[in-house]
């Protein structure tokens, strides 16, 4: 038995490494690190209430618009209003625009790269993938990169700037948005549709999110072998990326997108062998026993916990949470699941999550987003009020939770003579990066990772590496 | 020909991740062709470069015994001193040292050193008054010098740290810095006080911001998606703040104020320790932070004399989130035109 130290990683937002014990050339157990620690939750008490809105976005400059949108949600909920349709709009348009960028960028900038490492030279697949897909100089890469630039002009017309913006307040959205703005928006939605549908998919939004099970994706990507979809489907059969990375944790999502219509995607839970169920989060807890911090382990409305480096038996800066003390995996795969689109839920009949049905979703999800935001900016209404007023109560409790492209995010909050006295972040690859808890359970990462192939003498094996950025982990929300 | 690449390896210490998701924006193109453009050669970057763990730790170790030339060491996020100065609130054992000593070992090896975002110029959010992090600057805490590196630091080419500051930096701002380096046509006498490039620094953030009437005639909002001035009311300090913000577009036609909230002057030292971001303090119902250098008693009799010259149009839109009154001509006034012809409509 052999043990192996992979880190730094890179690929992934912010610090990573990860322990592993090897027997047989497999992965037999695993740990996962993180590394840094920044204290947000410490930073943010006794400030005002609704600077809240300043410095939590600044936790993540990848899922800004989510942090914001989970802290005013929060301060939203004390207060007890409800933002105007447009400010819900524009809020929905930004947040499905960054979370497209996201699953987007992890596609061709931190996922796909790896199929292009020199250790796959041999294979049949190899030059057509290292031309497409090497890091820095991919042609794919290189027209994402233009794509990424104009997708984000939404932020320009929505959000002042991206990452962090201010726009996203209690009452709505502070950049109302006159006719031409309206057009302007819809024309950067449609060059990403035809950006999808000349590039990644090779054919119709609507055709790729009709698609029903995984025996008509694969006759679907015979007929249209063009698209990087495609090609990344035909590279996961060769490698037997659907038996990769494999957990049976449930599924967990907050729900996304709401309006006045409900949510888009919807909120719960899914397990491989019960089905979908309602998400109760009161269940929701915090564990610190592998965590360099004290404190007591609870529900994040309540429990708080501070530093201790030298604590025995702790390995990461990340908490483990827990929903009805189980670990649960969060991200498109979940959202996808759990709203029961059906390609998603056709690849989870194995009953394991896995490497392929991530990637899937997540690219199932960027199409999805895009028939909403088309239906979103078109019923934005000129003239009607964007923001209102936010007198939020001197005092008083709240919860925020949205979905971020990594999976489900909870900011909780107490405010107390106007200042915030409690606040707690529970992040999506806190979720998923999670140590092991009291009861001895490991994260999803750290399961996924047991049974990962390693060749011989890999220092940094290929396989660990498309497990770890399956999940698209963002380091710098995890511990904040 | 002949000339090597600039070559840059870029860092993340106590990051949020956003100077890298601003920079990725450069370019009219895409910042792999900018950088090709500019003859630079990335070494490494933590979520651009193909290399990762070993590959990493032994790049580090070629730059630090000199076998690979660094122009330019990029730095994103604040420097962890804490706790207790031990550095362990980023620590990885794969570095096999705290990441600030191990930035401060890299930083003796490069021609430029420079800090990219608020955080490495000057300690960010994480150096917030409660001081949990132990965070600082690489060459400034707040307005302090010092920081990590300290005050008589230098980088090989006799420069102090480049602080690109904002939160996060506009694409351009950090592409032009790397790209006037890389020909070495930044110097000295190119940086201001506080080491920021003057090309940026030189300007206000209120310059050429959209709101200007309504700040000429003090016009000012009650509520954030108002459409008129935010410095009276909504503690807005572009007239303070360094930058050429609303010079540029944003995300393409995009800023702060534009977007319809004040600016936190992102780019200043000790940003992070500001109350209250969207409410003017005032003494006497005068804001305290005036504009940079107006004298104070102009200030107030100016602010008295647009007040009472303010176009109904004006004082109107500046309470409303869309304009509720177009700018027309004034009507024809024959009567009282001295010729009898009026104006023409």
């Amino acid at each position: 038995m052999t043990r192996l130290l992979v880190g730094p990683f890179n690929r992934v937002e912010g610090d990573l490494e990860v322990n592993l014990e090897i027997r047989d050339d497999q992965v037999v157990d695993a740990q996962a690190n993180s590394p840094l620690y920044r204290g947000f939750e410490a930073i943010l008490q006794g400030r005002p209430a609704l600077d809240a809105l300043v410095i939590a976005p600044r936790i993540c400059g990848i899922c800004s618009v989510s942090q914001s949108l989970a802290a005013a949600a929060a301060l939203r909920s004390v207060a007890g209003f409800t933002p105007p349709a447009n400010g819900v709009l524009a809020a929905n348009i930004a947040h499905a625009a960054e979370n497209a960028a996201d699953h987007l960028t992890h596609f061709y900038l931190f996922f796909m790269p790896d199929f292009a490492r020199d250790v796959y030279a041999g294979e049949a697949w190899f030059d057509v993938t290292a031309a497409r897909f090497k890091a820095t100089k991919g042609t794919g890469a290189m027209a994402w990169l233009e794509q990424r630039q104009r997708l984000l002009h939404v932020m320009g017309v929505l959000a002042g700037k991206w990452p962090h913006s201010l726009a996203f307040q209690p009452g709505g959205s502070t950049k109302s948005v006159d006719k031409g703005g309206k057009v302007r928006l819809l024309s950067i939605v449609h060059d990403l549709r035809l950006y999808l549908e000349r590039t990644l998919f090779a054919d119709t939004l609507e055709a790729v999110t009709s698609l029903a099970d995984s025996q008509a994706l694969l006759a679907w990507a015979d007929q249209h072998p063009g698209g990087d979809f495609a090609h990344f489907l035909s590279v996961s059969a060769a490698c037997g990326l659907d038996a990769l990375g494999q957990t049976s944790l449930p599924l967990m999502s907050f729900g996304a997108y709401a309006s006045g219509e409900g949510a888009l995607f919807a909120q719960g839970v899914f397990d491989h062998t019960e089905g979908g169920s309602v998400l109760d989060v009161a269940t929701l807890s915090e564990d610190l026993t592998s965590t360099w911090m004290q404190g007591e382990s609870g529900h994040p409305g309540q429990a708080s916990a501070h530093i201790d480096v030298n604590k025995d038996g702790a390995y990461t800066w990340c908490k483990a949470p827990r929903l009805d003390a189980q670990p649960v995996e969060v991200g498109a795969l979940a959202r996808q699941a759990v709203d029961a689109q059906p390609l998603v839920r056709d690849l989870l009949k194995s009953g394991q999550s896995n490497v392929q049905a991530r990637i899937v979703a997540r690219l199932m999800e960027t199409a999805r987003l895009v028939l909403a935001l088309e239906d979103w900016v078109r019923a934005l209404q000129p003239g009607e009020p964007f923001c209102l007023p936010d007198a939020l109560p001197e005092s008083g409790a709240g919860v925020g939770l949205v979905e971020a492209a990594r999976g489900s995010l909870g900011h909780w909050l107490e405010i107390e003579n106007g200042r915030l006295s409690h606040y707690q972040i529970i992040a999506p690859t806190t979720w998923n990066f999670s140590p092991r808890c009291a009861k001895g359970l490991p994260g999803p990462l750290e399961q996924a990772l047991v049974g990962t192939p390693v060749r011989d003498g890999e220092q940094d094996p290929v396989a660990v590496q498309h497990v770890v950025r399956s999940f698209d982990p963002c380091m710098v929300c995890t511990v904040h | 020909m002949g000339r090597d690449p600039f070559t840059v390896l870029w860092l993340q210490a106590g990051s949020c991740g956003g100077c890298t998701m601003a920079v990725l924006e450069a370019g009219s193109r895409n910042l792999f062709d900018e950088l090709c453009g500019r003859d630079i050669d990335v070494l490494w970057h933590p979520a651009l470069s193909e290399a990762t763990g070993s590959e990493v730790r032994s790049l580090l170790d070629d730059i630090e015994n000199d076998r690979v030339h660094l122009d330019a060491l990029c730095v994103e996020g604040t420097l962890m001193t804490g706790p207790k100065g031990s550095g362990r609130f980023q620590m990885s054992a794969s570095f096999g040292r705290p990441f600030a000593h191990l930035v401060r070992d890299l930083a003796g090896h490069a021609r430029y050193v420079v800090a990219v975002g608020t955080c490495s110029a000057f300690g960010g959010i994480p150096a917030d008054k409660g001081d949990v992090a132990e965070a600082t600057g690489l060459q400034y805490l707040d307005d302090q010098v010092g920081g990590l590196l300290g005050k008589g630091f230098v980088s090989g080419a006799g420069l102090p740290v480049i602080n690109i500051s904002g939160c996060a930096p506009h694409p351009g701002w950090i592409m032009e810095t790397l790209s006037a380096l890389s020909m070495d046509d930044l110097r000295g006498e190119d940086l201001d006080v506080l080491g920021r490039p003057r090309f940026i620094s030189n300007h206000l953030a209120h310059h050429g911001c959209d709101r200007n009437e309504f700040y000429e005639f003090k016009a000012s909002a009650a509520t954030l998606s108002d459409r008129g001035c935010l410095m009276e009311n909504l503690g807005c300090r572009a007239t303070q703040a360094q930058g050429d913000c609303n010079l540029r577009g944003w995300n393409g036609e995009g800023s702060c104020t534009k977007g319809g909230f004040s600016c936190i002057a992102c780019t200043a030292p000790g940003f992070q320790n500001i109350q209250n971001y969207h409410e003017t303090p005032k003494l006497a119902g005068i804001p305290v932070g005036l504009p940079v250098d107006m004298p104070k008693a102009w200030f107030v009799a100016l602010a008295a004399l647009s007040k009472s010259a303010t176009p109904d149009r004006v004082r109107r839109n500046a309470h409303a989130d869309h304009v509720v009154v177009p700018p027309v001509r004034s009507a024809p006034k024959n009567k009282s035109s001295k010729n009898g012809k009026g104006e023409k409509p």
